[in-house]
């Protein structure tokens, strides 16, 4: 099992999760956060103080899934994900120790 | 606010049959004051909440509130009878204390009293659109140090500043014994009383308490654009009383002044926020709700003296010079207006002033506009920038020698609206 996280542009989030429906995922978790890459940030003018926003917003989106589907996840949002401008995104794949059904307890693929 | 001439008109406030009064007028000043009223709760407290840090929201809304409900208690004790009772060239008298003898009597004689400053409407409808005035002057000092004064400080500040500086220059601008009134200065709706005066005051806070921590360095922008201009539009909208109810009247020159007033107020948006655009790059929100302001502030003074184009060349003016000053000047200078009080109250007043000489027109006001009247409301901005900045000063110093004016660096640093009221918008 591995656990499929992607930082992507907040606008692509609804392509993203269509994408990814459509190769079978089940549930995805999503999270609104700041940071910066080669994009860099922008400047903000208020009356004449220039400040620098260094922490552009994106959106985290978190996927659990079973090993066969990883790349044909990765391949979904690699493409459902795609401007081809500065500032896409990463996806970044761990291995997932454990995974457990809070309802029914059922652990591992079963609760995925 | 045109003083009434006459050979016998009255000089100070008396008694007059039911019968004298005018219920258009009256009608007319009963809406003006709302109106006023309105541009300070919720407008101004609004147009600066929405550019503070979102850690000192509360607090600026608060700042506001408290301003409003503390001269009103003031205008009662004696600020009213300081500025709008014959008395000394530079302060009214004691006689309208606790606003004695404004009364209205319907049995047996229906008498009532008027001011004799607006003859054609209840006393103390003239007293509560006054009130209104008084209201807003000291809270747009607050601009300038904003997320840094206690609460006690302000409280104390603006109580003081309301009774020694306000009461004093509003009676010798406005008033008939007044000594720049008899001088000739004109100010129809209080570009020297409200604007330069608050603006003076402002300049004077942000010297005496120094920066906000991490300024020019922490990021400081404004939290929330859309409340500031929301504030901006409730100003503006309010301002046609503050003008146009500054006639004292429902006729003419009341329409004359609403009619300056919307065109410099469209003329100093638009002339702000493409100065903007043209040396900054973009047209803010923020820009061009400041420079309505702005235009406000400068058609202030001349909005019953001029006609609607010397208004909208007014507003250009404003729009542009308030402009460099809250975005240029201050940053040369160093010191931290945080709200630009300075740059957009006293600087658009000065302009205002100086230019209601040039433009105060004979058909609207009975004077024309010349060097001479230039060189006599420059003698009305002189004054007030003097006394308005060594009397705030003062007062500011004695408040930090003795409760302290300015909050703790850890207070500061978590935000007014907890350290100072216990609350936050999180």
């Amino acid at each position: 099992m591995k656990l499929i996280t992607a930082i992507i542009k907040p606008f692509k989030l609804d392509d993203v999760r269509q994408a990814v429906s459509e190769v079978g995922v089940q549930g995805v978790t999503v999270t609104e956060v700041r940071g910066f890459g080669r994009q860099r940030g922008h400047t903000e003018i208020y009356r004449g103080a220039e400040y620098m926003v260094e922490f552009v917003p994106k959106t985290k989106i978190e996927i659990a899934v079973d090993d066969v589907l990883v790349d044909q996840v990765i391949e979904a949002i690699a493409k459902s994900a795609q401007t081809g401008k500065v500032g896409d995104g990463k996806i970044f794949v761990f291995d997932l120790a454990q995974v457990v059904r809070i309802r029914t307890g059922e652990r591992d693929s079963g609760a995925l | 606010m045109q003083s009434v001439w006459a050979a016998d008109a009255p000089t100070a406030p008396s008694l007059v049959g039911v019968d004298k009064i005018n219920s258009g007028d009256t009608a007319w000043m009963l809406t003006s004051t709302a109106l006023v009223l309105m541009m300070s709760i919720p407008g101004l407290a609004l147009f600066y909440g929405g550019m503070v840090r979102k850690k000192n929201v509360l607090s600026t809304l608060m700042q506001t509130f408290a301003i409003t409900c503390l001269v009103t208690l003031l205008w009662w004790v004696i600020g009213y009878s300081w500025a709008f009772t014959p008395g000394s060239r530079y302060l009214g008298g004691a006689s309208r204390a606790f606003f004695n003898g404004m009364t209205f009597m319907h049995d047996p004689d229906k008498k009532l009293s008027v001011s004799h400053l607006a003859l054609t409407i209840p006393e103390s409808v003239y007293a509560m659109f006054q009130m209104t005035f008084a209201i807003i002057t000291p809270a747009l000092i607050a601009g300038a140090f904003a997320d840094r004064m206690k609460f006690s400080a302000l409280l104390v500040f603006m109580a003081a500043w309301s009774l020694l500086v306000y009461a004093p220059i509003a009676h010798m601008v406005w008033e008939s014994t007044g000594w720049l009134n008899l001088a000739g200065v004109l100010d129809y709706a209080g570009g020297t009383v409200v604007h330069i005066n608050a603006g003076v005051a402002g300049l004077a806070s942000c010297l005496v308490l120094g920066k906000r921590l991490g300024y020019g360095k922490e990021k400081m922008a404004p939290h929330n654009l859309t409340l500031t201009l929301i504030g901006a539009s409730l100003l503006w909208v309010g301002w046609f009383g503050f003008n146009a109810g500054s006639a004292g009247a429902a006729d003419g020159r009341a329409g004359m002044a609403m009619l300056a007033t919307q065109m410099a107020t469209a003329a100093a948006a638009l002339s702000w926020a493409f100065a903007e655009w043209i040396s900054r790059g973009k047209p803010s929100v923020l820009g061009i709700a400041s420079g309505a302001v702005a235009g406000l502030v400068a058609i202030t003074p001349a909005s019953g003296f001029v006609g609607p184009t010397p208004a909208v060349i007014i507003g250009v003016a404003a729009g542009v010079l308030c402009f460099i000053a809250a975005t240029s000047l201050k940053h040369v200078m160093g010191y931290d207006d945080s709200l630009d009080a300075f740059g957009v109250h006293g600087i658009g007043g000065i302009v205002g002033a100086l230019l209601t000489g040039v433009f105060v027109s004979k058909e609207i006001s009975g004077v024309d506009g010349s060097l001479k009247q230039v060189l006599i409301q420059l003698m009305g901005v002189a004054t007030t920038v003097i006394y308005g900045f060594i009397a705030s000063s003062v007062i500011l110093i004695i408040i930090d020698k003795t409760i302290g004016l300015r909050v703790s660096e850890e207070q500061e640093r978590e935000g007014l609206d907890i350290s100072l009221h216990g609350e936050s918008i999180e």
